[in-house]
């Protein structure tokens, strides 16, 4: 009998001292493992989406430059999904990785509310490699700067040639970029043209997210004002903005009834059933992965009626990680001219640091889709002309709210009013704590 | 256990009679009965409290991730209180709670998990009655068939909601090429508030269907072959049976399948959130298929919000305790009259 107590007692100290180690493993294991015997440090990066450090070898590099440091990276695939978790993780200061990737529709969040955990990265990186207005977003009113840019996207329109053509208008690069310059309601007139002729079961563009996020993107001021106040119900830009679209979306032909990034509107880009779409030098790379071979060349980039800023992503320092130095030092190498132009070539990804925009990585891009066209230089161009925006904490809610609770809701059979008050109320309620 | 007698009936011996020598058979100085003693007192010790020593675990578990999660919501319903600074509590008093009462999105996905809940429990249960019936006659490979309805509840919802996404897609999904086949206009699964609602339903349906199916089987296999022989005798066809022999012998079980789906339904969250394209958590543009799982989601994790989000979750507890008072009520009624 005592021997089987002694069992049972030795059974549930193994069980509580298994939970209890598998709660105290959770705080190191992105500790560097000094006890492994090789003597190396192991960094850690937390990061969403595909942001091609690994595929464009960069970590490989880094690695034998550093023969001490080993580099291992923990992908979350949608921003959605990784937030909230990183978000509770600097709250609680535990299970954060030694690097940690922002997008930049939360760096505004993150600077305000979490700076006292995130290490001071203006020492580290040099604040004359970056654009300006990317280095500005990371740094909080008391001059700390939270993580370095990696990539911005500056946004063009991407057309298809092809459907321009057979519609009558016309497909260089230049005069197309003529027919709209200066003015979001001239690609809408642009697209009434298209319309007239357009080819069978194809629309102008693809949806009307798209539309109004390249629109909202180029204003300096949107939902916020310079001094942090929520204005986005009374800035009279967001409302042109949101009227326009709307009634581009209500017109049948002009704007595509889809939402972006779901398994339909992918069937749309590889069924070629739209002729242009707001495209930042990202969506490039998701147009490749999305079309049929035969879509290959058929693509080309003209600039945008003003120049805007889609997406781009800061790479963070967590104070409670063991390395800070080395993730620092790591997390500024890879934000680098030389490291961002490399990841251009092979992911797309469009460098926020000026310097690179002159490397040969560059300035000789191509992309499949787009042929011959120097995407390299038209980026570059719209990066330098992109407003310096005024960015707050929850623009992702208020955006997503706008676009997914708003808009869409023309292609649905609303008015454009009744699409608004759904917006602005549903708007409202998400803010309200 | 019996060694805490067998120590109580020792013990008069120590006191009685002046300590002579101690008989020759059984020699006990003073130190062995110390010794039992001290055993007695651990064996003692022992049975009272080693059965607790056993249950421990489950409180100690329950305690750090059942009660103290409860208690700390119901604390932090009463604040103001963002994710981003879970620490810094506002206090607000009951402020989170009265304004639910005016809160349209609330009260629409109340509406939605009532609705999704009817919609998908009532048909659930009516097939895997059938099923279940079905299945209880002499059938060939009838263990290939019990397992077959089980492969869906072992389905990932994650997986089965991706696959239905597809599937009722507006375009180019295979549901509305079908019905167009047959003359019927696509259908916009995601967008129209019905057709959203049943499409939902039907991957709760899919996926719980056969496990009830099989709960019933069970319940049937247990019913006295003998009601159903003397029921043929008395000219009953098996239509008459199932209805005056299965249906009266399942009612317990078809109670507990009733409970257990409508909690199901109140919490439903993985099937409406996955088949929102836009992967968020606000249930299609128009809140058409929000439930209040998911509006509770929205509210803690992409909102930030966090003491709305606890009231949320408290009054959903206490609509479950309701629900539960209600499901106890109907259920003593249904065994007083049976």
């Amino acid at each position: 009998m005592r021997a089987r107590k002694a069992v049972v007692l030795a059974a549930v100290a193994t069980l509580g001292a298994g939970l209890l180690a598998g709660c105290a493993d959770d705080g190191d294991s992105d500790s560097n493992s000094s006890d492994g015997g090789s003597g190396k440090t192991t960094i850690t990066l937390g990061l969403f989406g595909t942001m091609g450090f690994k595929e464009a070898g960069l970590y490989d590099e880094y690695m034998k430059l550093n023969p001490d440091i080993t580099i291992k990276e923990n992908v979350v695939e949608r921003n959605e999904n990784y937030y909230p978790a990183l978000v509770n993780h600097l709250t609680t200061d535990s299970g954060l990785m030694d690097i940690q990737a922002v997008e930049v529709g939360n760096i505004a969040e993150v600077a305000k509310t979490q700076a006292a955990k995130l290490l001071d990265l203006s020492k580290h990186g040099k604040e004359s490699d970056y654009l300006e207005w990317k280095w500005k977003q990371a740094t909080t009113a008391d001059g700390q700067t939270i993580g370095l840019g990696t990539d911005v996207g500056p946004m063009a329109i991407c057309y298809r040639k092809d459907l321009f053509e057979a519609a009558g208008l016309p497909t260089d690069r230049a005069k197309v970029a003529e027919l709209w310059s200066g003015d979001w309601e001239k690609l809408v007139d642009v697209g009434r043209d298209y319309q007239k002729n357009a080819p069978k079961g194809t629309t102008f563009m693809d949806s009307p997210g798209g539309l109004i996020q390249a629109i909202l993107s180029s204003e300096t001021e949107r939902f916020y004002d310079s001094s942090g106040e929520v204005i986005y119900k009374t800035n009279p830009a967001v409302k042109a903005a949101f009227d326009l679209t709307a009634a581009a979306a209500a017109e049948d032909g002009l704007v595509g009834n889809q939402t972006q990034f779901q398994p339909a509107w992918d069937t749309t880009i590889a069924n070629s059933k739209f002729a242009a779409m707001s495209c930042p030098p990202w969506m490039l790379g998701y147009i490749k992965g999305k079309s049929k071979p035969e879509s290959a060349g058929k693509w080309d980039v003209a600039a945008a009626p003003k120049s805007g800023n889609w997406g781009g992503s800061f790479l963070a320092v967590p104070k409670s990680g063991k390395n800070t130095d080395e993730a620092a030092k790591l997390a500024a190498w890879l934000t680098a001219p030389e490291q961002q132009a490399k990841l251009f070539e092979v992911q797309g990804s469009f460098p926020s640091t000026p310097g690179a925009y002159e490397m040969p990585a560059v300035t000789g891009a191509k992309n499949d889709m787009t042929g011959d066209a120097p995407i390299g230089e038209i980026f570059a161009e719209a990066a330098k002309s992109s407003p310096v925006q005024v960015i707050g904490p929850k623009d992702q809610i208020i955006q997503q709210g706008l676009t997914d609770n708003g808009v869409v809701l023309v292609t649905q059979g609303k008015s454009a009013e009744e699409a608004w008050e759904t917006a602005v109320k549903t708007i409202d309620n998400n803010l309200d704590q | 256990m019996t060694t805490g007698h067998d120590t109580a009936a020792a013990s008069p011996a120590k006191g009685g009679a002046a300590p002579g020598r101690p008989p020759a058979g059984a020699p006990e100085t003073e130190r062995e009965q110390r010794r039992r003693a001290r055993l007695s007192r651990r064996w003692q010790r022992d049975v009272r409290w080693s059965p607790y020593a056993f249950v421990s675990p489950f409180f100690l578990l329950f305690l750090a991730f059942g009660l103290f999660p409860l208690v700390y919501t119901g604390w932090a319903s009463l604040h103001q209180v963002e994710l981003t600074a879970p620490t810094d509590m506002n206090w607000v008093g009951l402020r989170n709670y009265t304004r639910i009462f005016d809160d349209d999105f609330f009260w629409n996905a109340a509406r939605n998990t009532l609705t999704i809940g009817v919609i998908s429990t009532v048909p659930q249960l009516l097939m895997a009655l059938g099923l279940a019936h079905i299945l209880n006659y002499r059938l060939r490979a009838s263990t290939f068939y019990r397992v077959a309805m089980l492969a869906p509840y072992a389905t990932s919802i994650a997986a089965a909601s991706l696959v239905f996404v597809l599937l009722f897609g507006r375009d180019y999904g295979m549901i509305n090429w079908a019905l167009g086949a047959v003359g019927i206009d696509n259908i916009d699964w995601q967008n129209d508030k019905w057709p959203s609602q049943i499409a939902v339903s039907t991957i709760v349906i899919w996926r719980w269907t056969g496990y009830n199916a099989l709960i019933y089987l069970a319940a049937m296999q247990a019913i006295p072959q003998d009601l159903y022989e003397s029921a043929a005798l008395d000219g009953a066809n098996r239509w008459q049976q199932f209805f005056h022999v299965t249906l009266p012998a399942l009612r317990p079980t078809i109670l507990f399948t009733v409970v257990v789906s409508t909690i199901g339904a109140s919490q439903l969250f993985g099937e409406p959130l996955l088949f929102d394209a836009n992967k968020g958590a606000s249930g299609g543009s128009q809140h058409q298929f929000q439930t209040l799982g998911l509006y509770l989601y929205e509210q803690g994790w992409v909102n930030q919000h966090l003491g709305r989000a606890s009231a949320i979750a408290w009054t959903m507890f206490l609509i479950l305790i309701v629900i539960g008072i209600v499901n106890y009520v109907i259920s003593r009624r249904l065994r007083a009259s049976g």
